[in-house]
């Protein structure tokens, strides 16, 4: 049997690449004309968005009777995908406010990737809320302002609390994110010759000079926002979860919801950030700096967060049947053997059985196993958004008020509009910033630091 | 050389080790003017510059607060003061409800106000130049090497000197920096301010547009203009023209009791007496009929002073002694069938409203034509 040695930690970057190698290995996609994989995908992407952007203006034009939702379920896929894209987002925030508290410093490989992915895919869940809504052009009112009317929004209302939760979670994720960028445009912007480059660079960077004097302002900064993403990642799901738990809907009304949110939340996001890494790190020879000993990381937490959930499931089933609640008894024999269970048990099998395989080393460190359980993951936190909404929706108090509910083309196109803005974003973003945080990985090369000052703390 | 005025002398370093000693003998030397520049945040270069910790934090905690309690207040003054609403039978200050939005608005001001404020006061935003860009020292210590120059306001600034030292401190490639000869950008710079000030207008221009205009054109309107049949507008539906339609003849509505007196002269009906008692509650009702239906002719008061601007001819006083000497049943008939120019509002004031407003009535005659002998009354 091999034996580890657990009193040394793993190095960050493999190697020890030299700061020059790492300022030209990550900014060669920003100086190189993309290749024909890369062309490939964008084509197709962007044709994603084209398709989805017809099923939206459809909608928009005809209204939301397009869609498949219906009385009594009034929420569909736009609230499943919306659950779905912010719950995605939560692993950015993760990894990089958390783990940087946590001093964790493998972070900072992935960090800067992991932040835009948050980015898009709150952008793709801040279209499902908008246009459900429907009339889109009309969602000014969803904030408070003094308007002629003389109408304020509700503020004891969960909805409305998601409102503030997701802009909130969006505008401080796009500020963590550029002030991590700014010294990488500095960077950037000293290496370049063109000029155009150099001025957009230069208006990005603020006039940032390495300066130690603006470092340790900057650093403060930096540790400030980690400190107030954290509980903010944390909040967000929380509420997104009192959407469901403060209604009386039976299967909604638990307050297990916020732990469980956030814990799939983590789940899925991690499982999309670990397929898109294993795409870039392929592409952009980034091997040394997104090194297997990250995605095996990754792989840990998502085993972690699957439990979890798992636990989290049985939990829900024991409350039901402990309650002595009828309604909430039915609802969940409803949800395992009633007309959705094939959506509940795709669900569980995606969810809780199948990510089991991580406790292997070798499924867990092998790039196309992991790569297929990182998407499977992902099919199972849909379907279980799917499932908590519909099935509780479908069948709840009066028997005589039960239906069914049956996605149309015009659902199912703006899911695909959905992705198609997440992964032309991410092909953009990979195409145009720097993936990898620059100064950050140069820290954190063994050797950066001043060796009598006792190394890394 | 040339008669450009210089801005600071650098030297590169090659290790983290060797300019964290560089760092701490500028200090020993006793230059202060100096900074140190490296690719990444080197541990420990603060203490070795003899920095003051950075006050960062102060400005997250009062902005974070300030958040905190501008939302609450908000929250409060909306939900209880200006537009208060019975939600779930909950009290109007629920204040577990406010908990969700007072955390996003705290954590939302906190991170942007830090941040603004270090882009403000640390980066000297707007201005983007200084005069170590575009040097070569500059492009070093942006990539692998590490930098320390010192800067010509330095009390001990003197160029040989500084040169002399950064040889001994062990730095290679000593540069002496140049001030630029391109003005810097200021904030109150007008072109900057011209800029915001656009920017601000435009915003403002587009959101009112948007939002009172936009939104009230073709085609945004086609969920508020249909083609149906609307009351109070015109129709090409029907002959007359009208949107809407009187119920067939002879339509009794419910509850309702025809009126037995009808086209009757007063004589007939002048001894009906009030069915009403001559309670408090019959008189705000009353009132309430009254300042609706009645008010907008008679006045508020009945003097016959009527809001319509003479758009519709003026009824006479309600004080009148004929009125006052009228009985209830006059008034009454006078409801139901209309007088003169006056319609019957057989159809708006039901029956027992209609002697609620006469009850009514008898109270503004009597208010307002109180003798002095009424004084003597109220001083016993």
């Amino acid at each position: 049997m091999r034996t580890f040695d657990y009193t040394q930690e793993v190095p960050v970057v493999e190697g020890q690449p030299s700061a020059k190698s790492l300022d030209e290995v990550v900014s060669s996609p920003l100086d190189t004309k993309p290749g024909k994989i890369w062309k490939i995908l964008i084509t197709v992407t962007t044709l994603m968005l084209l398709v989805g952007a017809g099923a939206l203006v459809w909608t928009f034009y005809k209204g939301i009777g397009v869609w498949g939702n219906n009385q009594p379920v009034g929420w569909g896929f736009d609230i499943v995908n919306f659950v779905f894209w912010v719950g995605i987002g939560h692993a950015g925030t993760l990894i990089s406010a958390i783990l940087f508290l946590l001093r964790q410093r493998w972070r900072t490989g992935i960090a800067r990737f992991a932040e835009a992915m948050t980015i898009f895919a709150v952008m793709c869940a801040g279209i499902f809320p908008a246009i459900h809504t429907g009339r889109a052009w009309l969602d000014g009112y969803l904030f408070p302002y003094p308007n002629a009317n003389h109408i304020w929004v509700n503020f004891t209302s969960p909805l409305l609390w998601d409102v503030f939760a997701v802009s909130t979670y969006f505008t401080v994720s796009l500020v963590f994110w550029y002030i991590g960028l700014i010294p990488d445009f500095a960077t950037l912007r000293d290496r370049t010759d063109n000029k155009i480059k150099k001025t957009v660079y230069s208006i990005f960077s603020l006039g940032w000079r390495h300066s130690t004097r603006h470092w340790q302002h900057y650093e403060k900064a930096y540790m400030i926002l980690a400190g107030f993403a954290t509980p903010l990642v944390l909040s967000v799901h929380t509420i997104v979860s009192f959407d469901f738990a403060v209604s009386v809907i039976p299967g909604w009304h638990t307050t297990i919801f916020p732990p469980y949110f956030v814990a799939g939340a983590v789940f899925s996001g991690f499982a999309m950030v670990q397929n898109v890494l294993i795409f870039v790190r392929q592409a952009f020879n980034l091997k040394h700096i997104i090194t297997i000993n990250h995605l095996e990381k990754m792989n840990q937490v998502i085993i972690v967060v699957g439990t979890m959930v798992g636990y989290a499931y049985a939990m829900e089933f024991f409350t039901a049947w402990y309650s002595g609640n009828q309604f909430e008894t039915f609802t969940f024999i409803n949800r395992a053997l009633g007309p959705y269970a094939w959506a509940y048990w795709t669900m569980v099998t995606c969810n809780v059985i199948l990510p089991q395989l991580f406790w292997s080393k070798k499924i867990r460190t092998t790039i196309w196993t992991m790569f297929i359980i990182g998407i499977i993951v992902n099919i199972g936190m849909w379907f279980e958004r799917f499932v908590i909404i519909v099935t509780s929706l479908s069948r709840d108090f009066l028997p005589s008020s039960w239906g069914m509910y049956t996605p149309t083309i015009y659902d199912i196109g703006i899911l695909i509009f959905s992705f198609g803005l997440f992964f032309t974003n991410v092909l953009l973003f990979v195409r145009t910033l720097p993936s990898v945080s620059i100064a950050e990985v140069k820290a954190s090369v063994d050797g950066a630091q001043p060796s009598h000052r006792g190394g890394h703390h | 050389m040339n008669t450009k005025k210089i801005y600071s002398i650098g030297g590169l370093f090659d290790t983290p080790d060797g300019i964290t000693k560089a760092a701490e003998d500028a200090v020993k030397e006793g230059y202060t003017k100096f900074d140190v520049n490296t690719p990444y945040p080197v541990h420990g270069m603060e203490r070795a510059m003899n920095l003051k910790p950075s006050l960062l934090g102060f400005i997250t905690l009062f902005v974070g607060l300030s958040g905190a309690a501008f939302a609450f207040l908000f929250m409060y003054w909306v939900s209880v003061m200006d537009y208060p609403l019975i939600i779930g039978g909950k009290p109007f200050f629920s204040w577990p409800a406010f908990v969700p939005v007072t955390f996003e608005v705290t954590v939302l001001s906190a991170a942007v106000g830090t941040v603004a404020v270090m882009i403000a006061l640390v980066f000297k935003f707007p201005n983007n130049s200084h005069p170590l860009h575009d040097t070569n020292y500059m492009k070093n210590v942006s990539s692998d090497k590490f930098g320390l120059n010192v800067v010509y306001i330095d009390p001990l600034f003197d160029e040989s000197k500084v040169k002399d030292f950064l040889s001994r401190a062990g730095a290679n490639n000593i540069e002496v920096i140049y001030e630029p000869e391109r003005k810097p950008l200021r904030v109150f710079d007008p072109k900057f301010i011209g800029l915001l000030v656009m920017l601000v207008l435009l915003t403002a221009g587009v959101t009112y547009f948007t939002l009172n205009k936009l939104l009230y054109m073709p085609p945004f309107t086609w969920m508020a203009v249909q083609d149906k049949l609307s009351s109070q507008s015109q129709n090409t539906m029907f002959a007359d023209g009208y949107g809407m339609r009187n119920p067939v003849e002879g339509t009794v509505a419910r509850g309702f009791t025809p009126y037995e007196f009808k086209g009757q002269p007063d004589s007939v009906v002048k001894n009906l007496s009030n069915p009403l008692p001559f309670t408090k509650e019959n008189i705000d009702k009353g009132k309430l009929r009254f300042d609706t239906y009645c008010s907008p002719c008679h006045g508020y008061y009945g003097k016959g002073d009527s809001r319509l601007n003479g758009q519709f001819p003026n009824p006479p006083t309600l004080h009148s002694d004929k009125v006052k000497n009228w009985s209830d049943g006059n008034i009454y008939h006078v409801i139901v069938n209309g007088q003169n120019v006056m319609p019957s509002y057989a159809k708006q004031i039901s029956k027992d409203d209609r002697w609620a407003i006469i009850h009514y009535i008898r109270v503004l005659q009597r208010s307002l034509n109180a003798k002095d002998s009424d004084l003597e009354t109220k001083k016993q």
